[in-house]
C-alpha cells in the first residue's frame, strides 16, 4: 500500500502544462529524491500534489483516499506537510510563532511539540523570539522543517531543501532529513544535489519535461553513468 | 480659534479616522486591495446605530451626552456590518479568488459595493441630515483649554479598542493566523490554516471597527448618507502614512491626519482643510510609498 500515489498527472498554470502525466509514488517510512533539470517541473508536481495549483487530468492518492484537488489544510489534516522551495518560512512572525501556525489545526499539546523541536534544534531554540526573516539559510529551512513537523505528518514533502546553504550545512541538512525519516516520516523531496541526496534515499526519478524519464533504486541511480554525467558530476565538486 | 484647541479637535477626529484606518488596513494587508467600500460601511453602522437608539434609548449617561441604549447599539452595528463584511466576502470577493482575478478587479467590485450601500442607506434613511441626541454635550475646562466628556470618550474607545486588535494580533491564535496569512497566503494554507476563514474573521473585524468608528463620528456630528464615503480618503492617507496592513501605523496615521487637517485652519480658510489629507496621501506616495513605519506588524 503506497502512502502517496500520483498517477498520471497533468498540471500547470493557467493554460500552459508543465507536469505532462507523471507517475510517482512513496511508500511508509521512505525517502524519494526527484531529480530533473531546471524547469523540469519539478516544484510545479510538488505544488499540484499538495493541491495548490490546478490539476488538469491525473489523480492523487494519499493514504488511499482520492485527495486530487483537495486545498491544502485539508491535507495537513491528513497527515501530510509540505516545505516549499522558497519563501517557507512566515518572516514578520517569531520562530515560536512559526511553529504555532504549524499546529494550526492541532487542538492541544502544541506548547509540548514546540519545546520539544526548540530543544532539538538548538539553533532555534536558543531564541524562540526572533522575527524568521532574520534567520540565516539554513536557519530558515530548519525552522520551515521544524514547522512541517509540529503535526507529526506521515509524510512530508521538501522542495530544495539545500538550494541556498553551504556544504556543511548542507549535510546537517541531510542528516536532519534522515533522522525526521527515522522518527517514522515519510519523505519525498526535490533535490539539485544530486549525489549526496541519492546517499541518503531509497528511491529516485529523473523527472525531464514534466514526465518521469526514469526511476530506480538510489544505488542504482548513483551508480547509473548517464545520471553520472548529467546530475552527479556538480555535486562531485561541490560536495 | 485657540492653536492648541484646534490640536484637541484633532486628537478627536483623528481618533476616528484611526479607528477607521486600523480595519482598512489589516484588510488592505491581508486581502491585498484597497476596499473602496470601508467608508460606506462607516456609514451604515452609524445608521444602524441610530435605527438601534429609535427602538432602545434609555437614559443619558452623565457626563457623556450619549444615550444609555448607544451602548448596545454599538454592538448592534459593529455585529451587523462584521457580518455584512463578511458574507460579502463569501458572496463577491471569495468567488473572484477562486476565480484567480486581478486584485483590481475586487477593489472595482468593491467601489460598485460602496456605491449600492450609499444607495441603499439614502433609500432607507432618506438624504436629510439626523443626530443621535438633540442635547447638548457641555464642555470641561482644564486652564485655558475645553474639552467636551464626549471627545474623551471618543478617543478612549479608540485606545481600548486599539487594544483589543493588538492582543488579538499577537496573543490569540486567530490573530497570529491572520499575520501569518498577510506574511504568506500560499504558506499560509500549506501550514494546514484554513485562509478562507482568516478572511472572513478579517472582514468581520474590519466590519466591526469601522461601524463602531461610524457611531464615534455621528456623537460629534450629524449622521449623513454620504459621511463615511467622506472619510474614505483621510483614512485612506492614514493606511498610507502607517504603512500598509500596520494598524499601530494607521492608527498614528489618523491622528497625524486628523490633527494636520484641523490645525491647518489656522492658517488656511476651513473649507480647504478636506484637501490636507489628499497632500498628505500624494507627499508619502512619492517621499516614502511604504509608509512612515513600514508596513511590519
Ligand atoms: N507561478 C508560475 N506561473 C507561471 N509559470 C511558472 C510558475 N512557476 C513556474 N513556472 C514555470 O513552470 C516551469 C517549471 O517550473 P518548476 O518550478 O516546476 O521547475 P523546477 O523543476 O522546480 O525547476 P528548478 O530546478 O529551477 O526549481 C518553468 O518553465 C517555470 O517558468
Ligand atoms: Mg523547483
Amino acid at each position: 500500500m503506497s502512502l502517496l500515489e500520483v498517477v498520471d498527472l497533468e498540471a500547470g498554470y493557467g493554460d500552459v502544462l508543465i507536469v505532462r502525466g507523471a507517475s510517482i509514488h512513496v511508500e511508509p517510512g521512505e525517502i524519494v529524491t526527484i531529480i530533473g533539470p531546471n524547469g523540469a517541473g519539478k516544484s510545479t508536481l510538488l505544488k499540484a500534489a499538495f493541491g495548490l495549483i490546478d490539476i488538469a487530468s491525473g489523480t492523487v492518492r494519499f493514504k488511499e483516499q482520492d485527495v486530487t484537488r483537495m486545498p491544502a489544510h485539508r491535507l495537513v489534516e491528513m497527515g501530510a506537510a509540505f516545505v516549499p522551495q522558497t519563501d517557507n518560512v512566515f518572516p514578520r512572525l517569531s520562530i515560536r510563532e512559526n511553529l504555532e501556525m504549524g499546529a494550526f489545526r492541532r487542538k492541544g499539546g502544541t506548547t509540548e511539540r514546540i519545546e520539544e523541536l526548540l530543544g532539538r534544534f538548538p539553533d532555534l531554540g536558543s531564541r524562540p523570539g526572533e522575527q524568521a526573516g532574520r534567520l540565516s539559510g539554513g536557519q530558515r529551512q530548519t525552522l520551515a522543517m521544524c514547522r512541517a513537523l509540529m503535526l507529526d505528518p506521515s509524510l512530508l514533502l521538501v522542495d530544495e531543501p539545500t538550494a541556498a546553504l553551504s556544504p556543511a550545512a548542507r549535510q546537517d541538512l541531510f542528516r536532519q532529513i534522515q533522522s525526521i525519516r527515522d522518527s517514522g516520516v515519510a519523505i519525498l523531496m526535490v533535490e539539485q544535489n544530486a549525489r549526496e541526496a541519492l546517499e541518503i534515499s531509497d528511491r529516485g526519478y529523473v523527472l525531464v519535461n514534466g514526465a518521469v524519464a526514469l526511476e530506480d533504486r538510489a544505488e542504482a541511480m548513483l551508480t547509473n553513468e548517464d545520471i553520472g554525467r548529467m546530475f552527479l558530476g556538480r555535486s562531485e565538486v561541490t560536495g | 480659534m485657540d492653536f492648541v484647541q484646534l490640536i484637541i479637535i484633532g486628537i478627536v477626529v483623528g481618533s476616528v479616522v484611526g479607528l477607521g484606518a486600523m480595519g482598512l488596513t489589516l484588510t488592505f494587508g491581508i486581502l491585498k486591495f484597497a476596499n473602496f467600500a470601508h467608508g460606506d460601511m462607516m456609514t451604515l453602522g452609524m445608521f444602524t446605530a441610530f435605527a438601534v437608539l429609535g427602538v432602545v434609548r434609555g437614559p443619558t449617561l452623565e457626563p457623556f451626552s450619549i444615550p444609555a441604549g448607544l451602548i448596545l447599539a454599538v454592538l448592534v452595528a459593529g455585529s451587523a456590518v462584521a457580518l455584512l463584511a463578511a458574507s460579502l466576502d463569501r458572496l463577491i470577493y471569495r468567488r473572484l479568488r477562486r476565480r484567480g482575478s486581478a486584485l483590481i478587479t475586487m477593489a472595482i467590485a468593491s467601489l460598485g459595493i460602496a456605491i449600492m450601500t450609499r444607495a441603499v442607506v439614502q433609500l432607507i434613511w432618506g438624504p436629510l441630515p439626523k443626530r443621535y441626541s438633540g442635547g447638548i454635550n457641555p464642555s470641561w475646562s482644564i486652564g485655558e483649554l475645553r474639552v467636551k466628556p464626549d471627545q474623551l470618550l471618543i478617543v478612549g474607545l479608540t485606545l481600548v479598542l486599539a487594544v483589543v486588535l493588538y492582543l488579538l494580533l499577537y496573543r490569540t491564535k486567530l490573530g497570529k493566523a491572520m499575520r501569518a496569512t498577510a506574511d504568506n497566503a500560499q504558506l499560509a494554507d500549506v501550514a494546514g490554516i484554513d485562509t478562507e476563514r482568516i478572511r472572513q474573521a478579517t472582514w468581520a473585524i474590519a466590519g466591526f471597527l469601522i461601524a463602531a468608528a461610524g457611531v464615534m463620528f455621528a456623537l460629534q456630528a450629524q449622521l449623513r448618507y454620504d459621511a463615511g464615503f467622506e472619510f474614505l480618503l483621510p483614512m485612506f492617507a492614514a493606511v498610507i502614512l502607517g504603512g500598509i496592513g500596520n494598524p499601530w501605523g494607521a492608527l498614528a496615521g489618523g491622528l497625524i491626519v486628523g490633527i494636520s487637517q484641523e490645525t491647518s485652519t489656522y492658517w488656511i480658510p476651513s473649507g480647504f482643510k478636506a484637501g490636507i489629507p489628499f497632500v498628505l496621501l500624494i507627499a508619502m506616495l512619492i517621499a516614502r510609498p511604504r509608509g512612515l513605519f513600514g508596513s511590519t506588524f
